[in-house]
């Protein structure tokens, strides 16, 4: 059960870095949705295997968190016409760099924070604190707001891996509050992003051959 | 004991000799002198070391402020044979390296700086009293940048000699603060120093900028660059390979006045050592001069050195003895190491830029058919300070780098045995990358320009083999090297905490048994191979370049293409700056490529600092407007105020 | 002390054997029937009964070359062990010595390829010690995870505390899968394969190692493709040592085990060869910096 629960962090830690590392939008949307799968696993470890509610609404939330919002991205990149390409403020290399830095200083700061790891193992703490990490860097160093988005996707599952580490009862309360926040925020950027998008693609000479319609 | 104070004699001697006027100078005294002197001091050094007999001497006449008070233990001789071994191979190469083009008066001048520095850098390791080491200290410092100018009237010189002059002063001064904190009572005698809680702390980061600016720790470093390119290469190998070392050595003699240390000194010592260690080697390979990039791979060995000197401290600060001894052997031995490879390189770099006449690396080229020992020796010397086995640079760096492994599988300090281990790596891997650079483009190939070069004299090629052949020996005796350096560490961890050397003895035997089957097979294939060729046809031709039949040597890889995917990696750290004049139109008439490095601290702290400096020091002019008697009235002026002071007092 | 000297004369005469293993899968994947399986000896032989020719721009430095690269890649092999079986001669912190006497190899690969004196050869040159400086950091601190896992740090002891571990217990699995993964990738990019390199082509201004080895020929290159084969042996060793933890408490299925094992890595590096396409030039110091970010997460996962 441990070294299981040990490899699901690695994984969730080595999607971090293919976030950090990614040159494709595609390949982010991709990792977020892997993440919540793992994440959702996660939360029902502790329950056992037998059949509960746990299960109907951790099962629905991880739903709407690999499949519904990943879907909601793509349709919002394939309407808008997004490139795949990220344009990162800082490389890839260099990202990939800093988030070993991003997680060292997560596991420095988890070790004074003697969180009460309730049952599940230690590392659930730094993992997640660089999980949130992960999420606040791809908002601010990509230039793109579809990768804000996803950002905010990264953070979401990371607040989510929390409350398990807090073994909060009834962990899936506290997730739909936030998944609500989230999706409101998903929608309200998909629209805006659209929004944007069709302004300018006025402006952009390449797609001037579109006015023609 | 004698021997020190007859090698003391003969550098005086020396010294005096060379400053004699007229017809004198045509006797090489000064050169004679530094070589009886440096072998009359390894004598006293090995002794004192194989023996294990420690002297402590005082004289009966006083100082104005301590006494004469002279001594030699473990970590004193140890710094003493190599400076002295080192000293009396540069005075043998700097005699033949002068004596072609200068005239007797300038030679003469240069060795009888060469013998003072000598004795002072010997004094600074004997000496037993604070008065005394910063006298010595101070002499050391003035007669290496009078060696440093000698060509002033080469553009550039003087200007290096400045700077090595300031950063040497700053040095000076916080070392002054040091032993002010150190001898409480105003007594400096070393017996009677000391220091405890946070005053220690302060000394010991007092110590670490004051001695790391002699030795070149990355912040502080900026001087090394500049001035051992200045300097003739004899000195450059005498001051890169042992001067910069007795930083070292005053950082070491500091922290045994210290008592136990605290964890976070070998923590500093740890990022220091990766800063310098990576930054040096970095700036190293965006360098095309010679000189240049040998200087800044000083920087990256005083890193390794700070390295293995911080695992030391963390060791013995918490309570490893192993890691203490793995550390400080480790260290001390590549203190050792360092001294013998890169005066072996700079010697080397000056052969070559006494046949080509140029440090730009990418004006050489084909050095080896012309000048074979030198090459050969180059080549031992690279091959060394990327510390390859079976040479001597392993040997240390393997001690350092099994202090951090212990950290690791003893899980203490873990992060600090990490960081050593991924720097060591990465600096390993990247001075491979600047050294092939250095021997491949300068040596190998075909000749970039029109060359008249021809092998240098014996008095300039013996030592560099010598020196070659050292390495290749102390990396087959690795035990008995890491003996001779111990009873020098086990001065440094204090008390009991120390190991028994069973651990070290195992591996080091363990390395040098790999190190001679190395040795052995390079033996053996290389015969297997001539025997596989005998008899058959081995012909000449031209370099297959594909197919290409008229390859010319501008075609070739230059310094500068070679080392751009590495330097292209880390040019955010780099900031080199490249002018391109790219070739344009169907028949394109010239084209022109340039780039430049210049140092990041230098650039962005130093440059901008003393330009503020100097511009406040600009608003002084008013006074000094270069007529006497407005002189004069200020000291009258002055003389009044300290009068109406002293009768207010 | 018999199994570590069969172990080391396995790797001798067998080594070859896995390149060939390599290609056989990659021309089972393009539907090819592929070159004979003892090829690489035939083309070792064939060599070693040539005369050859040096070009006029190189010096002994070009002529010592291969030797040196043959000797340290076998002194590298002493102290290289095969799972549970021991090296031949494992001292404490002998993965330094492996790891540098690995360099003692490049360093005159890379010194006889600017000897000639040709554009290629110094273009492959600088790419080598390039990648193999950010190669090297992934290998020594996967080995370093290894040793901070099993808290010895001797290749020998490593590799024996990892098999003696088993495959179901999975104590530090995890560790060990990242260092193996981490270590695939330094396998692939020091033994010049895709996606870092292709071994098939010699021309293309892409080629790495092929390039450098350009004007050896006959014993010298001899040389050289045989110090090749060991290389990928002994850095195969260390793969499937810590990633096939199979243990049977007894040396001749040991050995048995550890060969399998070899012959499974060989055919994963065709299989990879196959399917993947060589990354352009400017990623693969991207992969190289991944594969130190495995490693040290390796290292994150013991001290956590």
């Amino acid at each position: 059960m441990q070294s299981f629960l040990d490899i699901l962090m690695i994984l969730l830690v080595l999607l971090n870095f293919r976030l950090l590392g990614a040159s494709q939008l595609g390949t982010c949307v991709h990792s977020v949705a892997f993440q919540a799968v793992i994440i959702g696993l996660l939360a029902l470890l502790p329950h056992g295997l037998a059949p509960s509610w746990t299960w109907l609404m951790v099962g629905a939330v991880t739903l709407v968190k690999a499949v519904v919002l990943p879907g909601l991205v793509r349709r919002a990149m394939r309407e808008t016409g997004v490139m795949q390409e990220l344009e990162p403020f800082l490389g890839y290399t260099v990202s990939v760099i800093l988030g070993v830095g991003l997680l060292a200083a997560s596991f420095l700061v988890a070790r004074p924070l003697r969180v009460p790891a309730g049952g599940m193992t230690q590392v659930l703490v730094p993992v997640t604190i660089f999980t949130m990490l992960t999420g606040l860097y791809l908002i601010i160093a990509r230039r793109k707001a579809i990768t804000q988005v996803l950002g905010f996707l990264v953070m979401e599952n990371s607040i989510y891996l929390f409350g398990v580490a807090f073994a909060v009862e009834e962990s899936w309360l506290v997730q739909a509050g936030v998944l609500l926040d989230v999706f409101a925020a998903v929608f309200v950027m998909g629209i805006m992003i659209y929004h944007i998008n069709r302004e300018f693609d006025n402006i952009d000479t390449d797609r001037l051959s579109d006015l023609k319609d | 004991m004698t021997a020190m104070m007859l090698s003391l004699l003969f550098f005086g001697a020396g010294a005096l000799a060379a400053a004699l006027p007229g017809r004198f100078r045509r006797f090489p005294a000064g050169p004679l002198a530094a070589v009886l002197g440096s072998a009359a001091g390894l004598f006293s050094g090995l002794a004192c070391l194989l023996s294990g007999d420690a002297w402590d001497f005082t004289a009966a006449w006083r100082l104005p402020l301590g006494y004469v008070h002279v001594g030699e233990d473990a970590l004193s001789a140890l710094f003493v044979a190599l400076i002295s071994l080192v000293g009396l191979l540069a005075a043998v190469y700097g005699h033949g390296y002068l004596g072609r083009d200068k005239g007797d008066g300038k030679k003469a001048t240069s060795f009888c700086w060469f013998n003072i520095l000598m004795a002072s850098m010997l004094l600074v390791c004997l000496a037993r009293d604070g008065f005394l080491f910063l006298v010595a200290w101070e002499i050391m410092a003035l007669s290496s940048f009078f060696l440093v100018v000698f060509d002033h009237e080469k553009p550039g010189v003087l200007r290096a000699g400045w700077i090595y002059l300031v950063a040497t002063h700053l040095g000076t001064a916080l070392l002054l603060v040091m032993f002010l904190l150190l001898g409480r009572g105003g007594d400096l005698d070393f017996s009677r120093l000391g220091a405890s809680g946070a005053t220690a702390s302060v000394v010991f980061l007092a110590a670490l900028v004051g001695f790391g600016t002699k030795a070149g720790f990355a912040p502080f470093h900026v001087w090394l660059p500049e001035a051992h390119p200045a300097a003739p290469s004899h000195v450059s190998a005498l001051m890169s390979g042992v001067m910069i070392k007795t930083g070292i050595y005053g950082l070491l003699r500091a922290l045994s006045f210290l008592g136990a240390p605290e964890p976070w000194w070998g923590w500093v010592l740890v990022g220091i050592g990766v800063a310098s260690g990576v930054y040096g080697v970095l700036f190293a390979l965006a360098q095309h001069d010679l000189k240049r990039l040998l200087a800044y791979h000083s920087v990256e060995n005083i890193g390794i050195i700070a390295l293995g000197l911080g695992l030391g401290v963390l060791g013995s600060a918490t309570g490893h003895p192993v890691v203490a001894a793995l550390g400080f052997c480790g260290g001390l031995l590549h203190v050792v190491n360092h001294g013998i490879f890169k005066s072996l390189l700079f010697m080397g770099a000056g052969s070559a830029l006494h046949a080509t006449g140029t440090r730009e690396m990418d004006r050489m080229g084909g050095l080896m058919k012309h000048m074979p020992v030198t090459g050969a020796a180059f080549l031992v010397g690279a091959a060394a300070i990327c510390a390859l086995p079976p040479l001597n640079g392993f040997v240390s760096e393997f001690l350092v780098y099994a202090a951090a492994f212990t950290c690791l599988s003893a899980r203490a300090s873990v992060w600090s045995g990490l960081a050593v281990i991924a720097g060591l790596a990465l600096i390993g891997g990247l001075a491979a990358a600047c050294f092939t650079k250095a021997f491949g483009v300068v040596f190998l190939g075909e000749p970039r320009t029109k060359l008249t070069a021809c092998e240098s004299p014996r008095s300039m090629t013996w030592p560099m083999a010598a020196l070659a052949l050292l390495c290749l020996a102390i990396g087959l005796s690795a035990p008995f090297m890491a003996g001779l350096v111990m009873p020098a560490a086990k001065l440094l961890a204090p008390g009991a905490a120390f190991a028994s050397p069973v651990a070290i003895a195992e591996m080091t035997a363990g390395v040098s048994l790999a190190a001679a089957l190395l040795a052995g097979l390079v033996l053996l294939f290389a015969l297997l191979r001539k025997r596989l060729l005998r008899g058959r046809t081995v012909r000449s031709s031209l370099t297959w370049d594909c197919g290409y039949a008229a390859p010319s040597a501008r075609m070739q890889y230059t310094a500068s293409s070679y080392a751009m995917p590495v330097v292209g990696m880390f040019r955010l750290l780099l900031g080199t700056r490249v002018h391109a004049d790219p070739p344009e139109g169907l028949f394109p008439k010239g084209a022109s490529l340039e780039s430049h490095t210049e140092d990041l601290m230098m650039r962005r702290i130093y440059g901008p600092v003393a330009g503020v400096l100097s511009g406040l020091a600009d608003r002084f002019r008013l006074l000094q407007q270069g007529r006497t008697h407005l002189y004069i009235l200020y000291i009258v002026l002055a003389i009044l105020f300290l009068f109406l002071w002293n009768l207010a007092g | 002390m018999i199994f570590p000297m069969l172990h080391v004369f396995l790797a001798l005469i067998a080594s070859p054997l896995l390149l060939s293993v390599i290609n056989r899968t990659k021309a089972f994947f393009g539907g090819r029937t592929g070159a004979p399986i003892l090829q690489p000896y035939l083309d070792i032989a064939k060599l070693l009964r040539k005369g050859t020719v040096y070009s006029r721009t190189t010096t002994w430095i070009f002529r010592a070359a291969p030797s040196v690269e043959l000797a340290s890649v076998m002194a590298a092999l002493a102290v290289t062990p095969l799972g549970a079986i021991p090296a031949l001669l494992p001292f404490q912190g002998d993965l330094v010595f492996l790891a540098y006497s690995l360099g003692l190899m490049r360093f005159f690969t890379v010194s006889a390829a600017l000897d000639t004196g040709s554009a290629f050869c110094g273009m492959g040159a600088s790419r080598e010690v390039q990648f193999s400086a950010l190669a090297e950091v992934a290998l020594l601190v996967g080995l370093a995870a290894a040793a901070c896992l099993f808290r010895v740090f001797s290749l020998t002891d490593i590799c024996r505390q990892a098999w003696a571990a088993g495959p179901v217990s999975w104590e530090g699995g995890g560790t060990l899968l990242l260092v193996a993964a981490s270590f695939l990738v330094v396998l692939l990019a020091e033994n010049s394969r895709i996606p870092v390199d292709d071994p098939n082509t010699h021309l293309e201004l892409t080629m790495i190692h092929e390039v450098m080895i350009l004007d050896h020929g006959g014993p010298d290159l001899a040389f050289i493709e045989y110090a090749a084969a060991l290389k990928f042996w002994i850095l195969g060793s260390l793969l499937v040592s810590l990633a096939l933890p199979l243990r049977f408490a007894d040396p001749l299925p040991d050995l048995a085990a550890g060969l399998i094992g070899l012959f499974f890595l060989a055919v994963t590096v065709g299989v990879i060869e196959s399917v993947m396409a060589r990354l352009k030039l400017v990623r693969v110091p991207q992969l190289l910096v991944v594969a130190g970010v495995l490693s040290f997460l390796a290292l994150f996962d013991v001290m956590r």
